[in-house]
């Protein structure tokens, strides 16, 4: 029972499961790996066993899967248009990884890789680096006048370009620290509070509560921030095919 | 007796068959108005725009805005000191810059959310023009 084992923070510790090297390149399979593992495995059973009747008249498990196919079909159609059809899988893919990875998160002594920077920050990198691409290889240099707003007076350009470019850089940093923060902040703040319950003894019941309602939210929070993430990977990806 | 049988038979079956045709006739048109309804793309559009009913939420956004902006431009400043030999000063410059396009993150937010209405897009770009 010690004060470290209680420590709200002790719940985002990797360990190691299967210590690996890889020259001197720490590779070893950890409790976030697992969880990612797990995230991969059960989205794909949650798509392919609930598809695998595939019938006219949808039963309750294949409606779901239509129905989160449609929402991100819909999101995708009013933020990018139909030219983002070819990117509709990668979407998919990334608005079905963070939440069912949020959603895994929230199970009793599960671990929510979600909460690391290092994990939203590579998928942010990924997406930011995608998205300057395809704006590369569809605009050419072309490109580079969305640094540069229309009807700007030439003596601004040193100033404002790179204004511009930090606030293109910005991007994957603040796509990335939402999610990380949201989910590091929550789990938390369900740690600490549930931490008061036994040390309050019968006025426990008032944390209590509130832990219940704050589990609530934060299923609120793990949708609502996975559908927070697709839509701004959508909105960079319209600035990639549109520009301005 | 038989005949009687048969012939009610027959009705019966006649019934269930206009029946049948109202039936499927008021699917289609239920199915029609669910397509529409999914068709019309103001509704989650309209939806991104309005700004997010938790006024936590809000002030989260607009602060990862500002200083993801400001650490890129520390970070470059930092950089091109390295690089330079110029410890201080071009971080310094970078850090103001890296506000100002906190700034700037901070004005595009506030404009896609602009109170949910039509032309909110069209207004902000002639407050661009003006301040021109």
């Amino acid at each position: 029972m010690s004060a470290e084992k209680h420590s709200p923070l002790a719940q985002f510790e990797i360990k190691q499961l299967i210590p690996m090297r890889i020259g001197d390149f720490d590779a070893s399979f950890t409790n976030s790996s697992l969880l990612m593992v797990l995230t991969v495995l059960s989205v794909s059973a949650f798509l392919i066993l609930g598809m695998r009747k595939n019938a006219h008249i949808p039963g309750r498990w294949q409606s779901v899967v239509e129905l989160s196919f449609v929402f991100i079909a819909n999101l995708m159609k009013d933020t990018v248009g139909s030219e983002g059809r070819a990117y509709f899988p990668f979407i998919f893919t990334i608005f079905m990884f963070v939440l069912f990875g949020n959603l895994l998160g929230m199970m009793p002594y599960s671990f929510t890789f979600t909460s690391h920077i290092v994990v939203t920050f590579v998928m942010a990198l990924f997406v930011f680096i995608g998205c300057t691409i395809i704006a590369l290889i569809k605009h050419k240099m072309h490109f580079f006048t969305f640094f540069m707003p229309p009807g700007v007076p030439m003596y601004m350009a040193p100033l404002l370009i790179p204004i511009e470019i930090i606030s293109y850089l910005s991007r994957p940093i603040s796509l990335s620290v939402r999610l990380f923060a949201n989910m590091l902040a929550g789990h938390t703040l369900l740690k600490v509070f549930a931490g008061f319950i036994m040390a309050l003894g019968v006025a426990g019941i008032a944390p209590f509560v509130f832990v219940v309602a704050l589990t609530g939210l934060e299923f609120v929070i793990a949708f609502l921030q996975a559908y927070v993430f697709a839509i701004l990977t959508c909105l960079y990806l319209n600035d990639a095919l549109h520009l301005h | 007796m038989v005949n009687n049988g048969q012939d009610q038979n027959k009705s019966s079956q006649q019934d269930n068959f206009t029946e049948e045709k109202q039936d499927l006739a008021e699917i289609s048109r239920k199915l029609e108005q669910a397509t529409a309804e999914r068709e019309a793309p103001s509704k989650l559009a309209a939806k991104i725009k309005q700004p997010p009913s938790n006024a936590l939420g809000l002030a989260m956004r607009v602060s990862v805005e500002v200083l993801s902006a400001v650490a890129v431009g520390f970070a470059i400043g930092w950089v091109l000191d390295d690089w330079l030999g110029t410890r201080p000063w071009l971080m310094l410059v970078f850090l103001l810059i890296g506000g100002a396009a906190g700034i700037l993150n901070v004005y595009r937010l506030a404009l896609t959310l602009g109170g949910g209405e039509q032309n909110d897009e069209t207004e902000g770009k002639s407050e661009i023009n003006r301040d021109n």
